[in-house]
């Protein structure tokens, strides 16, 4: 059997839809934050099997610079977290409201 | 492309450290379910022949990003863990349902209006994700925005290392 093209976009579909899923119905803001991981992980499934399909590294370099771009978001997000955390004493998103009022 | 049997169990090792991470109350055990599905995406990328890109994804993400992780969790020692909301099971089914018709008809429509790319020789494809090949293009092609990724992970750091310091009082 031949796994095609279209198993890996299958896998990488399920993996974003489950990311999405927890990043909708967790309250862990530290969990969103890695459910966001899972779903740039999922996309970069895509670009490289693409990439593969069409004989094409321009794929492959845009994973390498997504990679980069979630390192730098991972940084700055959980930054973010402590200094939320510092002031509220809680990770719960639903706990931290800032703009309210 | 190649070896199913790879493919299939690093598919379905993914989809279920996906789902451990989900569902597990703990956030260390979370963090060690998404591990699991980092180094399973770094298998699936030595499968599509991708081996630059697998070694950078066991680096930077297992590595770097989920001590990261790992060690945010440790330092805030959360006591009173937030668990999952109430689940309402009606919207997960739709959200899932309605992503699975969009992809059915996305794919479709691609098909019918012949979108779908057509694959280059297999000696081209395997010569691809080579360090040397990725090298090259990298460092021509692309050389301005590797510059402009290089310039946006300093200003995170700055950026990260001034939200988390402590305010003056």
């Amino acid at each position: 059997m031949e796994i095609t093209l279209n198993w890996y976009l299958t896998l990488s579909a399920l993996l974003f839809t489950m990311g999405v899923l927890g990043f909708l119905f967790r309250r862990n803001a530290i969990i969103m934050l890695m459910c966001v991981e899972l779903m740039l992980n999922s996309v970069n499934i895509t670009l490289v099997a693409f990439s593969q399909y069409l004989g094409d590294v321009s794929g492959q370099i845009l994973v390498f610079f997504v990679m980069s771009v979630a390192a730098a978001e991972a940084a700055v997000g959980l930054a973010l977290i402590i200094a939320i955390f510092r002031d509220k004493l809680t990770v719960d998103v639903t706990k931290i409201n800032l703009f309210k009022y | 492309m190649t070896a199913p049997i790879l493919f299939f169990v690093f598919a379905i090792v993914a989809l279920a450290a996906a789902l451990g991470m989900l569902l597990s109350k703990n956030p260390v055990s979370s963090a060690l379910w998404l591990i699991l599905n980092l180094f399973c995406v770094a298998g699936l990328f030595l499968t599509l022949n991708a081996e630059f890109i697998a070694v950078i994804q066991i680096l930077v993400y297992a590595g770097a990003i989920m001590v990261l992780f790992v060690f945010v969790i440790m330092l805030l020692n959360l006591s009173d863990l937030p668990d999952l909301k109430k689940v309402e099971w009606r919207r997960i089914v739709a959200f899932t349902m309605g992503m699975g018709l969009l992809s059915m008809l996305t794919f479709i429509s691609a098909n019918a209006l012949n979108l779908a790319p057509n694959p280059p020789s297999l000696a081209i494809a395997a010569e691809n994700g080579s360090v040397s090949n990725l090298g090259k293009v990298m460092f021509t092609q692309y050389a301005m925005p590797l510059e402009v990724i290089g310039i946006l992970l300093l200003a995170a750091t700055i950026g990260a290392v001034v939200i988390a310091k402590r305010k003056p009082v």
